[in-house]
């Protein structure tokens, strides 16, 4: 609790220090609060959690974001009969951008590890389509997904057709609680067709610590143009294990655009396996080689909240198993003060 | 590994390609207006002025931002610079586009 005092009287800091340069620049508050429950093999939790973002200008050039999770699990406990609960709160980044150009931001502080995509894009609970992220999200960070250090990242060109950009970060070592991360070093470059909507990228990163171990990884992303259809997919390997996801959602246009009660309906699916290269695991990777699929059906109503439901059998040779999710999440999103 | 699972699964995730490309298929419209998953209810004020400039901010909007989500309902005037600033840093908009969605967000 003291740790999110100290995070809270940092965020008010910010905000007061941040003096827009414009009235549309005032600090926003962002993020997600939602309530999960999962019954793997026929146990259920639930989850409330809450994720704000701060974001807040400095002058014309500086931006400080912030994320932070909180949440509390309530989970059956058979030795109680009844339910024991464990609190999680963890601030995920807290950084100082600077907008040095249009092909480059610095970035100073802790952020969110650049490899693969899931992490920067899907890791907050409104944006993600499944409740939970994919099996090899925290291959390559010491599965913190947070790194402390600096940043260069932005667009090394761009063109109408394409543009190619570009992360590259190094991370210390910290082992404090609250910005816990490992000496490392690595990057990400991607290409996008936007008239295509097609992007394809590949990430690399190397810890420099204890075994330095190399980390390869890839994606892929399309959203056809004129659909609300979106494959997203990402392969990981590193020294001991690797992996892929492939996930699609869609909604309907054809009855009556998507704000018409069928065009809310979203189905959405994954697909997962992850592999075991040998024995030795330095990664958060299943023990066994093990296959996913996640069927899911979600329901975005309005007032930004969204429904998510979804069914997953999960086959390896540690047994197959079923695991069940739902979840309702509100995606809020204001000024950190009215304004004139 | 069993390799029946993974033709399984390779087979699983064609099949589903298939259907969603067919699906896609039939509900694809010649004439291309402004993307509707983008554009925002009609409350806001990014609909209501159907002006040029609007137009190319939905565009741009579906070009460079709805690959990793939706917009929200309604952004206020007052955080839609942050917004952006924020935004560009994760999706590399270039000035002049973000000075389109800046208009889109807030015309
Ligand atoms: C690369 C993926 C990506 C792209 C592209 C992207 N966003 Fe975001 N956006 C995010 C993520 C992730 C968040 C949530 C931030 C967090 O939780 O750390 C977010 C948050 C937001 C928010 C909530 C307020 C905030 O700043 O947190 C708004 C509004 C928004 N985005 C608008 C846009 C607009 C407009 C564009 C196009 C110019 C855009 N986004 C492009 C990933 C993206």
């Amino acid at each position: 609790m003291a740790r999110l005092a100290k995070a809270a009287a940092l965020a008010l800091a910010v905000i007061s220090l941040a003096k827009p340069a414009h009235a549309q620049d005032t600090p926003l508050i962002s993020g997600g609060a939602g309530f999960f429950s999962n019954t793997p093999g026929g146990q259920t939790s639930y989850l409330p959690e809450i994720q704000p973002v701060l974001a807040a200008p400095i002058g014309k050039k500086f931006l400080i974001e912030s994320r932070a999770l909180l949440s509390e699990d309530f989970f059956p406990n058979p030795s109680v009969h009844g339910y024991d609960h464990a609190e999680f709160i963890a601030l995920q980044y807290l950084q100082l951008d600077y907008l040095a150009s249009r092909h480059l931001t610095v970035v100073a502080g802790s952020f969110l590890t650049p490899f693969n995509v899931f992490n920067e894009r899907l890791s907050q609970i409104w944006v993600n389509p499944f409740q939970d992220g994919p099996l090899i999200e925290s291959i390559a960070d010491f599965s913190s997904g947070t790194s402390l250090g600096a940043q260069l990242r932005g667009s090394a060109l761009s063109r109408r057709k394409y543009s190619l950009d570009y992360a590259a970060y190094f991370s210390a070592r910290s082992s404090n609680q609250q910005f816990n991360a490992g000496r490392a070093a690595g990057g990400r470059l991607s290409l996008y067709l936007p008239e295509k909507r097609l992007e394809v990228g590949a990430s690399y990163t190397r810890q420099l610590q204890g075994v330095h171990e190399n980390f390869y990884g890839a994606h892929a992303w399309w959203e056809p143009k004129d659909t609300a259809f979106r494959l997203r997919s990402e392969y990981a390997r590193g020294h001991h294990a690797q992996g892929y996801w492939v996930g699609v959602d869609y909604r309907s246009q054809a009855f009556g655009g998507l704000d018409s009660w069928v065009g809310r309906i979203e189905p959405i699916f994954r697909f997962q396996q992850t592999f075991r290269r040998d024995n030795a695991a330095s990664d958060t990777l299943p023990a066994t080689n093990t296959q996913r699929a996640d069927f899911g059906l979600n329901y975005n109503l309005p007032h930004n909240t969204r429904i998510l439901t979804s069914y997953s059998r999960v086959f390896s040779a540690a047994g197959n198993s079923n695991l069940w999710e739902t979840g309702i999440v509100y995606r809020f999103l204001f000024p950190t003060w009215k304004g004139k | 590994m069993k390799p029946n699972y993974l033709s399984g699964g390779v087979f699983l995730v064609g099949l589903l390609l298939v259907a969603t490309a067919a699906a896609m298929q039939a509900q694809a419209r010649p004439s291309p207006p402004a993307p509707s998953q983008t554009a925002p209810p009609p409350n806001t004020p990014a609909k209501a002025s159907a002006s040029h400039d609007a137009d190319n901010g939905d565009l741009i909007f579906a070009q460079n931002c709805s690959r990793c989500h939706r917009a929200p309902e309604s952004v206020s005037p007052r955080i839609a610079g942050t917004v952006l600033r924020h935004m560009r840093v994760r999706a590399q908009l270039s000035q002049t586009d973000a000075e389109a969605v800046l208009r889109f967000l807030n015309p």
